[in-house]
């Protein structure tokens, strides 16, 4: 079953942004949609820099109510998050 | 407050000079402690606790506090150890069986977080967990591990494997007979010196299930940080409080000894009760908080940028005012407050104080503070 194409291009530009501002020992694309990044080695001083460029690339506002480890878990959580406030 | 306090502060304020010159351990005050059931008070009624509310701990904390820090300090520092495994065990996890032992057996419970090379960033290990025979093992170099000595078990953070990231940590509990101490340093410091807070090598070997299997993330987030620094600033307010009662106690009997006289040190004595008014309602606002948000089922408030922000003000607030209020207290004494054998003695209590600005250093959480601000919304 194929995701529909919206989803599909948000979890793409996570993982671009996730790339460019998670400084991750991996490489983004090694990291599967579930992997937990901060196993991966996501700081959280580098989770900071991730959430205020996923504001800047997607022009939203994450609340404080998603600004909490458990959204910034994983790219398929990102995702999920970012889809809702779009879709608001 | 818990049962058993009102003795064991009574205990503590009789020591509270001799543990201090000598920087040795409070062990009358503490056994106190231990045989009031105070100890275990936090374990839930469900594994045969008394489940004590956690405010009655942080307002021990405070009570001690104002007879003995030190005390004070192992009291807290203990507890955040048992409120971690009470709101992190899972139902019929070894962690339960071991609450339910501390219900008649108290253990005192010593925290190793801090670490060589990486300092007071608890959010990251360099020390790893290993397959060993018998369990798993690890060893920790530990800068400062308050009562090591004293000790009955040891909660310790570690990476969880020898590949994982910094930032991969688990939670591990290891009894004694689990656990070696090999000193790596001696404890002449300062203030807070009844702590008995010296660097060690610490080893262990335990079974698996002495890991707790939330990550340590989660823990330190949502229990772990905000609860050290509720009962820290607690018995920081303790300290601060009984400085103020002694410059007060040393105002009235200027004024008993002139009456009807102007009394210029009580108009001082007002300054310093202002600054000890601000600390005591930060406290008492952020313990009110807390409590708000862990009763919320899931608690999904504490794991907030803005809770973060909310308990780390606590701590910077809280450690830079109960010093100033000390010190307030000493310019009302004068020569008396800083003499170190007089009832109004507060050298002691300046120096305790002085430890809270470094425990856990306010520059760091200040450097922590600037991330979470660029990304909350409301604070
Ligand atoms: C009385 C007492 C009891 C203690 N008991 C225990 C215990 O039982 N168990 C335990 O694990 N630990 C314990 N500690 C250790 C304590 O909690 C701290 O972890 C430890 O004091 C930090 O050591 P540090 O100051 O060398 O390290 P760091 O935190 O590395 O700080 C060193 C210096 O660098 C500065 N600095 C650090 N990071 C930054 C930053 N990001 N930005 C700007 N400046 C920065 C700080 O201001 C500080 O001046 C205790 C400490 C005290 C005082």
């Amino acid at each position: 079953m194929s995701m529909p194409v919206q989803e599909q291009d948000i979890e793409q530009t996570v993982r671009e942004v996730l790339a460019a501002h998670g400084r991750l020992p991996v490489s983004a694309d090694q990291i599967s949609a579930s992997d937990d990044l901060y196993r991966a080695g996501l700081t959280s001083h580098a989770s900071v820099g991730l959430m205020l460029a996923l504001e800047d690339a997607f022009d939203i506002e994450f609340p404080d109510r998603m600004l909490t480890r458990s959204v910034f878990e994983s790219v398929s959580s990102i995702a999920a998050a970012v889809s809702e406030l779009l879709a608001a | 407050m818990l049962p058993g306090i009102a003795e064991a502060a009574k205990v503590a304020a009789d020591h509270a000079a001799e543990v201090d010159k000598d920087a040795r351990f409070p062990v009358e005050a503490v056994q106190v402690l231990r045989e009031s059931g105070a100890l275990a008070a936090l374990v839930p009624v469900s594994l045969g606790g008394a489940g004590a509310p956690f405010e009655s701990v942080a307002r021990s904390c405070f009570e001690l506090g104002r007879h003995c820090g030190a005390t004070a300090m192992v009291f807290a520092m203990h507890q955040i150890q048992v409120a971690t495994l009470v709101r992190h065990h899972e139902e019929g996890d070894w962690f339960a069986g071991y609450l339910s032992r501390l219900v008649d057996s108290p253990r005192l419970i010593a925290s190793v977080t801090s670490e060589v090379g990486t300092g007071g960033d608890m959010g990251r290990s360099i020390a790893a967990l290993s397959q060993a025979e018998g369990g798993l093992c690890f060893e920790k170099k530990a800068p400062t591990v308050s009562y090591a000595a004293h000790a009955d078990d040891y909660l310790t953070t570690v990476r969880r494997a020898a590949d994982a990231e910094a930032g991969d940590q688990v939670a591990v509990l290891s009894s004694r007979d689990q656990t070696t101490l090999e000193p790596s340093g001696t404890w002449d410091p300062l203030g807070m010196r009844g702590t008995c807070s010296p660097g060690f090598t610490v080893r262990a070997t335990v079974s698996p299930d002495q890991v707790l299997a939330a990550p340590f993330a989660t823990i330190a987030s949502e229990s772990m940080v905000p609860i050290s620094h509720i009962v820290w600033s607690h018995l920081w307010l303790g300290i601060a409080t009984d400085a103020f009662d002694r410059a007060r106690a040393f105002v009235k009997a200027l004024a008993a000894q002139k009456p009807g006289e102007p009394v210029p040190a009580a108009a001082r004595l007002s300054h310093v009760l202002s600054d000890l008014s601000l600390l005591r309602g930060e406290v008492g606002s952020a313990l009110r908080d807390f409590v708000e948000m862990s009763e919320e089922p899931g608690r999904p408030r504490l794991s907030t940028m803005a809770a973060a922000l909310r308990f780390n003000s606590l701590k910077l607030a809280a450690s830079e005012q109960a010093p100033k209020v000390c010190q307030g207290a000493l310019g009302v004494a004068g020569i008396v407050g800083f003499k170190n054998d007089t009832p109004f003695s507060v050298g002691r209590h300046l120096r305790d104080t002085m430890s809270a600005c470094l425990m856990v250093a306010n520059e760091r959480i200040h450097e922590t503070n600037a991330g979470l601000l660029l990304v909350a919304k409301e604070v």
